[in-house]
């Protein structure tokens, strides 16, 4: 089959390469129809993200037709069946599921040895995403193996499109469960840094969760237009003073709730001196990750406010204002997505014409096409927002 | 390294079996071979400056060449991380700096003249091909597409920004784990939180 690869920093190949078997009895075999590059991929493709290894296919938005099932799926799931695979592989019986924090399943990461040392315990396998999760091979490809696939799977009815319900394997989740984290109240302002994908959908969450205005920030003209078609209050970061513009929204206490959809790469302005800095100390190997986005929210916003973290972040950052955030009261919450523990919810409000998350995609193209698209996408070229890749 | 990398993998996990065409461009490989270049020559005159001074008849300038091999370290380092459309025009920069200080050697009196003429020479070529990387790749990544499309009509909600703003608040609970702090939340009205918290 064909299947997109990494080799090194920014070396992504289609390769012919071998068809997956199923393993283990609760595995699935699914023919992928459609896949999309996640953000949180570039920061695989720049090589961020330790423990990726030459050969590893990646991607982890991925939905398609089961093709086969293992014998321990026990009828939970039948061959034919349209289904997406969230990117958290889950087990569905350990403490961490049966509380719902799937995205911190302790039975699914078949590389728990490495991921106990670097992490302290555990997390859940994820797909196409190093070694630390697991080293399972990713989606984006002509089909995929599923582990854990009696519980690992959402169910989609034929009535909706590829378009319409792919995303509930990751990013609409993704911005649902940054949103709900927040726990909105009809007065608050909620600040989303960053309009990528993840942005888009964190801040039409935010706006069906009912906030009272949505303030994005971003610097990209096309990503900024799609914000405000959502309702959002926009600011370009290199126009205006975030941290100015922001306190005049909201009557000079900040915003109640800020969000961070950037991650480990912020952007680098010489307008903005920590970013350099984080920069120089990226490539010196001081720090891994660069958290611009994050001091800005502490600094910015209203004391005993809430910080809500889906970026990505992989290890070390510095200069991180921990003395204000104590001060101020912050609640900081984090981490990958629970994707199943939202999808029921998400996938009857796609039935009902609540949200529709296909706006996001920009951008379709064939699986071969793959690596030119991860160019595309990192260079932000052709007004690029969403790359949908159809094997 | 395919083969080793493989190890890692599980009997079942797929395989490669032949590579397709990379990501990376030609302009790209041409950045990473003047990246591992800079780093080598950095070494090399921050390791052997003696030599390098002895080899163009410029003896007692040690230390200035020790701090270009620091440089040249950096310029490498940076073309061949993402940021390689800086890496490589710092380089150019480099370039400069290196054509003017052999070209102050020089000189007439010089009895190493004819090995400085060679290096002069071979720092034109290396110059050459850096600009041709450096223009290569930032053509290559040069963000496209303009203002002409600014997605204004995406709004994601096929019934409407009105009826989509807190239609969420009608029928979801935050979960308990997940609510606010009371102290961010105290100020809200209390209906409103006591519906969020049910």
């Amino acid at each position: 089959m064909k299947a997109l690869v990494w080799h090194g920093k920014e070396d992504i190949r289609c390769d012919s390469v071998t068809d997956p078997k199923i393993e283990e009895p609760r595995d699935a075999i699914v023919r992928v129809t459609s896949c999309a590059i996640c953000g949180s991929d570039l920061h695989l493709f720049h090589n961020f993200i330790p423990a990726m290894l030459p050969g590893d296919i990646v991607g982890h938005e991925m939905m398609g037709e089961v093709v086969e099932v293992g014998s321990g799926v026990e009828g939970r799931l039948r061959k034919g069946e349209r289904i997406v695979v969230p990117f958290t592989i889950i087990c569905g019986e350990c403490d961490q599921c049966r509380r719902g924090n799937f995205s911190v399943c302790e039975k699914t990461n078949r590389k728990k040895h490495l991921a106990d040392k670097a992490f302290g315990h555990t997390t859940a396998g994820l797909f196409g995403y190093t070694h630390l999760t697991g080293g399972y091979p990713g989606g984006q490809a002509q089909y995929v193996r599923v582990p854990f696939a009696d519980a690992t799977h959402i169910k989609v009815p034929d009535g909706l499109s590829d378009e319409q319900v792919l995303f509930l394997g990751d990013i609409l989740p993704t911005g649902w469960q940054a949103a709900v984290q927040c726990d909105i109240q009809p007065d608050d302002t909620v600040a989303v840094w960053g309009c990528g994908p993840v942005g888009q959908m964190t801040i039409r969450s935010a706006i069906l969760l009912g906030a009272k205005q949505v303030v994005a920030i971003d610097r990209l003209p096309e990503r900024l237009g799609m914000a405000e078609a959502a309702g959002a209050i926009t600011i370009n970061f290199d126009e205006e003073s975030v941290v100015e513009r922001l306190n005049e929204l909201t009557g000079g206490k900040g915003p109640e709730k800020c969000i961070d959809a950037v991650g480990l790469e912020s952007h680098v302005s010489p307008l903005q001196p920590d970013t350099v800095y984080d920069r120089a100390k990226q490539l010196l190997m001081l720090e891994s990750d660069r958290p611009h986005v994050l001091r800005e929210m502490i600094y910015v916003c209203r004391p005993a406010g809430v910080i809500s973290i889906p970026g990505v972040y992989g290890g070390l950052i510095d200069k991180f204002p921990m003395g204000l955030a104590m001060n101020k009261g912050l609640t900081f919450r984090m981490g990958q997505t629970h994707v199943n523990r939202w999808t029921d919810d998400l996938l009857r409000r796609i039935e009902d014409g609540q949200i529709d998350p296909s706006f996001v995609i920009t951008h379709t193209a064939r699986l071969e096409d793959g690596p030119e698209m991860y160019k595309l996408f990192r260079d932000k070229q052709d007004n690029c927002v969403k790359v949908v890749l159809k094997p | 390294m395919l083969s080793i990398s493989n190890i890692a993998r599980s009997e079942g996990d797929p395989k490669v079996l032949r590579s397709g065409p990379s990501s990376r461009g030609g302009t790209d490989e041409l950045a990473r071979a003047l990246g591992w270049f800079s780093i080598g020559l950095g070494l090399a005159e921050l390791l052997a400056p003696r030599q390098i001074t002895r080899a163009l008849g410029m003896e007692g300038k040690e230390m200035l060449v020790r701090g270009y091999g620091l440089r040249e370290i950096g310029h490498g380092i940076l073309s061949l991380s993402p940021d390689k459309k800086a890496g490589l025009w710092s380089r150019v920069g480099g370039d400069a700096l290196d054509l003017a200080t052999l070209a102050s050697a020089y000189r007439p009196d010089n009895p190493k003249r004819g090995n400085v003429g060679i290096a002069l020479a071979a720092v034109a070529g290396i110059t050459l091909l850096d600009l041709v990387g450096a223009q290569g790749v930032t053509s290559r990544h040069r963000r496209t597409g303009g203002d002409h499309r600014r997605y204004r009509d995406r709004s994601g909600f096929p019934q409407g920004l009105q009826r989509a703003r807190g239609a969420a608040r009608q029928d979801f609970r935050v979960p308990p784990d997940m609510q606010a702090a009371p102290t961010a939340a105290a100020l809200s009205p209390s209906g409103d939180r006591a519906a969020s918290t049910a």
